[in-house]
């Protein structure tokens, strides 16, 4: 089954010529709508303005216009990034007819740079999630695996309508992992930026001292053409970095040689599924093969970062959900009594389970009396997890670890267990305590073909060495091209090649 | 830490209604379970030393952060006001609060 072609090499055929930017819009979009059915990876598809964008693309394409670098490149849009005139729900009833007055500064630069938006898509309920099933319109389902596993989460959408072909790449976010740990789950290239390398303006936020937007790609080139159009300093994020941003691309061929990557012996611990710790090795080998050398790190104080995580970013999100309160945006339950009764009854009605837990637990550990056993300590933690990998980075270029413990687990399997689901993420975690950059690539495939990925994290705004080591391991392994089996009504809309 | 658990169900109610959240009974039995599992496993972070470590609320050293001060355009009223549940001229309603 031929499936969809990397962003780059859609780039190249459109500037060619040998592709039409109208004709691969459609048959994106006839993909979706026989494929999507059964993943349920899109929220709500954006077809008109989809053409809309495809045919300017298209029109520019024929002038002879060719220096925009997305003109006419099919995206998906996690659906809690605001695009104007096009409803941003956070996969939540409270949100479900929000459409906002205005684009998130990401959205205005892929306009800028003449994106197509194919759709926005499924996500956990307000990011809280690590499987996408706690999303007010249903889960996503992973494309591999005869669609019976979840895709990861929170950006499960996004991450699986790259794997499955329903877009060339996608934009995500990443507060804990929400970006990685479903590019692994799904075969497909994840990277979440140094904290303040991207806007966050029109991000609705969850935990805003960890979220950050990055992109979900087919492969590691095509995520420094994303990240080239996304980075930057803007006025409306006062945390977004005045930094210059470097041309991502020309770390690609640099190779790993006299680089030393760091491997911590934390991240390899028992208890850990055999054929994920196994691809991740055969993963380090590959890049030690290629001319790097491994150096033995520690980065003590992993064991605590769910407790850490989940103390900070529920406390943060508790405050930044009290804006759900049916006065100015969004649901308002149905004749209140009161104005008391309007903003319980509108947060109890709009609300899913997981989000209520997360509301009430950062609103416990922020309470009078219990702020400093809780919050306090959280937060000192968290300088301790800063100075691990202060100390690790002294004697290394870059980290490699696994992205989850697990490959992707069945549907339904973990939804009951609140604890076992936040412990998918303990890899992923740390690099948002820190701040620090951190890229997954596909690394192996277990017996039952589900994807493992490999996570390379580096220092703060180094995301050039992530994409410099990602290339190298990309130049001599295959995994990335590697497309899910099955998908039978994929070959129905597989036909933009015409 | 009545009956030997972190938080009881009593303090739950409470919490609910500081975070201004309506929760029936079951879903109010079923959080304090929920909670009790989650904060014990947070216990851990007990066994970390912390004294004179200073607590990281951003991982940046930010400065404070300036702009000129010009009128910009920004949202209409209208605009503003288009995802409201209940609105009155410029004005969202809400239910009365003075009688």
């Amino acid at each position: 089954m031929p499936g969809m072609e990397p962003l780059h090499v859609l780039r190249e055929q459109l500037v060619s010529g040998a592709l039409n930017a109208v004709d691969l819009t459609e048959a994106v979009l006839a993909r979706v709508d026989a494929v999507d059915p059964e993943l349920n990876t899109y929220v709500t598809v954006t077809a008109e303005q989809a053409r809309q964008q495809a045919t300017q693309a298209a029109d520019a394409f024929a002038r002879g216009e060719v220096h925009s670098p997305l003109q006419g490149i099919p995206l998906a849009i996690k659906d809690n990034i605001c695009t104007k005139g096009a409803r941003t729900t956070c996969a939540s009833r409270i949100l479900e007819r929000f459409v906002p007055p205005y684009d998130a500064t990401v959205m205005q630069r892929l306009q800028a740079a003449g994106a197509v938006m194919i759709g926005k898509a499924n996500l956990d309920e307000f990011a809280m999630g690590s499987s996408t099933e706690t999303s007010h319109f249903g889960a996503t389902r992973n494309p591999w695996g005869n669609a019976e596993y979840v895709p990861g989460g929170s950006s499960g959408g996004p991450a699986a309508a790259v794997s499955a072909g329903l877009c060339a790449a996608a934009l995500g976010s990443d507060t804990g992992g929400s970006i990685r740990q479903p590019a692994a789950m799904t075969g497909v290239v994840g990277l979440k930026p140094t904290y303040g390398r991207v806007s966050r303006f029109g991000l609705v936020a969850f935990a805003s001292s960890l979220d950050q937007i990055g992109p979900l790609t087919q492969d590691v080139h095509d995520a420094a053409l994303l990240l080239q159009v996304i980075a930057g300093h803007d006025p409306h994020d006062s945390t977004s970095g005045d930094v210059p941003v470097p041309d991502y691309t020309a770390a690609l061929d640099r190779g790993v040689e006299g680089l030393k990557l760091g491997v911590p012996r934390e991240y390899f611990v028992a208890g850990m599924n055999a054929e994920v710790e196994a691809a991740v090795h055969a993963g380090i080998d590959t890049l030690c093969q290629a001319g790097a050398e491994l150096v033995d790190v520690s980065l003590p104080h992993t064991p605590y970062a769910v407790a850490t995580y989940y103390i900070l970013a529920n406390a943060e999100a508790s405050a930044n959900l009290a804006r759900y309160d049916g006065v100015r945006f969004g649901f308002r339950a149905a004749e209140p009594a009161d104005l008391s009764d309007m903003y319980m009854r509108t947060r109890a009605e709009g609300f899913g389970a997981e989000v209520k837990r997360r509301i009430m637990l950062g609103t416990y550990v922020l309470s009078s009396g219990y702020y400093d056993a809780y919050y306090k300590k959280a937060q000192q933690v968290r300088t301790l997890f800063r100075q691990d990998f202060q100390r690790a980075f002294a004697d290394c270029d870059a980290l490699l670890t696994p992205v989850s413990p697990t490959p992707a687990f069945r549907l339904g399997e973990r939804l009951d267990d609140p604890l076992q689901m936040y412990l998918a993420d303990i890899f992923t975690i740390p690099m948002n305590l820190a701040g620090i950059p951190a890229l997954s690539v596909p690394c192996g495939l277990t017996t039952d073909r589900l994807p493992i990925g490999l996570q390379i994290a580096a220092p703060p705004f180094g995301e050039d060495v992530l994409l410099q080591v990602g290339a190298a391991f990309e130049a001599t392994t295959d995994f990335h091209t590697l497309k899910p089996d099955g998908l039978p009504a994929a070959r129905e809309g597989d036909r933009y090649g015409l | 830490m009545t009956d030997g658990r972190i938080i009881s169900e009593q303090q739950v109610a409470q919490v609910a209604r500081l975070a201004r959240l309506a929760l029936d009974a079951d879903e109010q039995r079923r959080l304090t379970d929920q909670l009790n599992a989650i904060l014990t496993y947070m216990e851990q972070l007990n066994e970390v030393p912390t004294k004179d470590v200073e607590p990281t609320a951003h991982v940046f050293d930010l400065v404070n952060v300036y702009r000129a001060d010009e009128t910009r355009r920004t949202l209409t009223s209208g605009a503003a006001l288009s995802n409201a549940p209940e609105t009155e001229q410029h004005f969202f309603v809400v239910p009365r609060i003075v009688e």
